[in-house]
């Protein structure tokens, strides 16, 4: 561990709000690459989904 | 040719084969990032001028690798659809933009955080700072060309091309530091010496550096299915892909 304490962590020796904002952005534009294709195939499969059953009903 | 250059072209192939790998690649990722992210963050030692801001470098220096090495992948893909007509190779390119847009973008805001405490400034336009802003504008170019073209076929020609002519700019980046005299300190790694920091330091970010291509593995794959999903929605297997899921 290269700080004496949690508090001392959070601190980031006076540069916390860079190294905090920096990753807290991070985080932010990693999880939204991961849930946008997952929203996205959601999407997809149920509109397939629906058109099936239209087609179905059609015919 | 071999014959998984052949299989590779089978859109059916790749939506089976990345479904396979996706769990792999998902837990790599998941144990790397977090892995190195506690790491450099908690344990590496501070750097004796910058003191605890140079953490900073455990996002910057991945995500600036992978928006250039998604360029060239894209690049390398969009190639391989004008050159063989494989459409599989189309969709590749297609789902990295987004992907690099997004990563340049993140290590284009994490320097210029990082440059405020460092250089006394958010931004100066250095050939760097100015090469990079460049690979964005690419990935834009290149994300509002193929939504611009109705034609799947043609939108794909479009956008290998302008993506090859781009791929002009990797180097310059690459070689910005060497080429000029920037702000930007020289490269991390190189592949002829030995980093200039400790092993203390640099073994969390190579983990880093790692653990972000398993990512960029993870969410591109994630989108070849729904594009792959999207374009073969008409046949049979994807149908009765469709009809599992109904139950």
């Amino acid at each position: 561990m290269s700080f004496d304490s949690f508090s001392d962590f959070l601190a980031m020796g006076g540069h916390a709000f860079y190294v905090w904002s920096c990753f807290a952005l991070g985080l932010v534009v990693m999880l939204g690459n991961v849930i946008a294709p997952m929203l996205e195939r959601k999407k997809l499969i149920s509109e397939q989904l629906r058109r099936i059953r239209r087609e179905e009903a059609k015919s | 040719m071999p014959r998984w250059f052949y299989q590779l072209a089978s859109p059916r192939w790749c939506y089976q084969i990345t479904g396979k790998l996706l769990p792999g690649f998902s837990i790599a990722a998941l144990f790397l990032i977090v892995g190195g992210t506690i790491w450099g963050l908690a344990f590496a030692p501070p750097d004796y001028q910058q003191g605890n801001s140079f953490r900073i470098i455990y996002l910057h220096v991945p995500t600036a690798y992978m928006a250039q090495s998604i360029y060239i992948t894209m690049a390398i893909a969009g190639a391989i659809g004008l050159i063989w007509k494989m459409k599989v190779a189309d969709m590749v390119a297609k789902c990295c933009a987004p992907i690099g847009a997004s990563l340049a973008i993140l290590a284009l805001a994490t320097g210029a955080i990082w440059g405020k405490p460092t250089w006394g400034s958010w931004w100066v336009w250095d050939a760097r700072l100015t090469s990079m802003l460049i690979l964005l504008f690419l990935y834009f170019g290149i994300m509002a060309l193929n939504s611009a073209i109705e034609s799947e076929s043609t939108a794909a020609q479009s956008t290998a091309i302008l993506a090859l002519v781009g791929l002009v700019n990797i180097p310059i980046i690459q070689y910005s530091v060497d080429w000029w005299n920037t702000l930007h300190q020289p490269s991390t790694f190189k592949i002829t010496e030995k980093p200039a920091m400790p092993p203390e330091m640099w073994i969390p970010l190579l983990i880093l550096v790692i653990g972000f291509y398993c990512f960029f593995a993870v969410t591109l794959m994630m989108r070849l299915r729904n594009e792959i999903l999207r374009r073969e929605r008409r046949t049979s297997w994807v149908r009765e892909l469709l009809m599992q899921q109904r139950g």
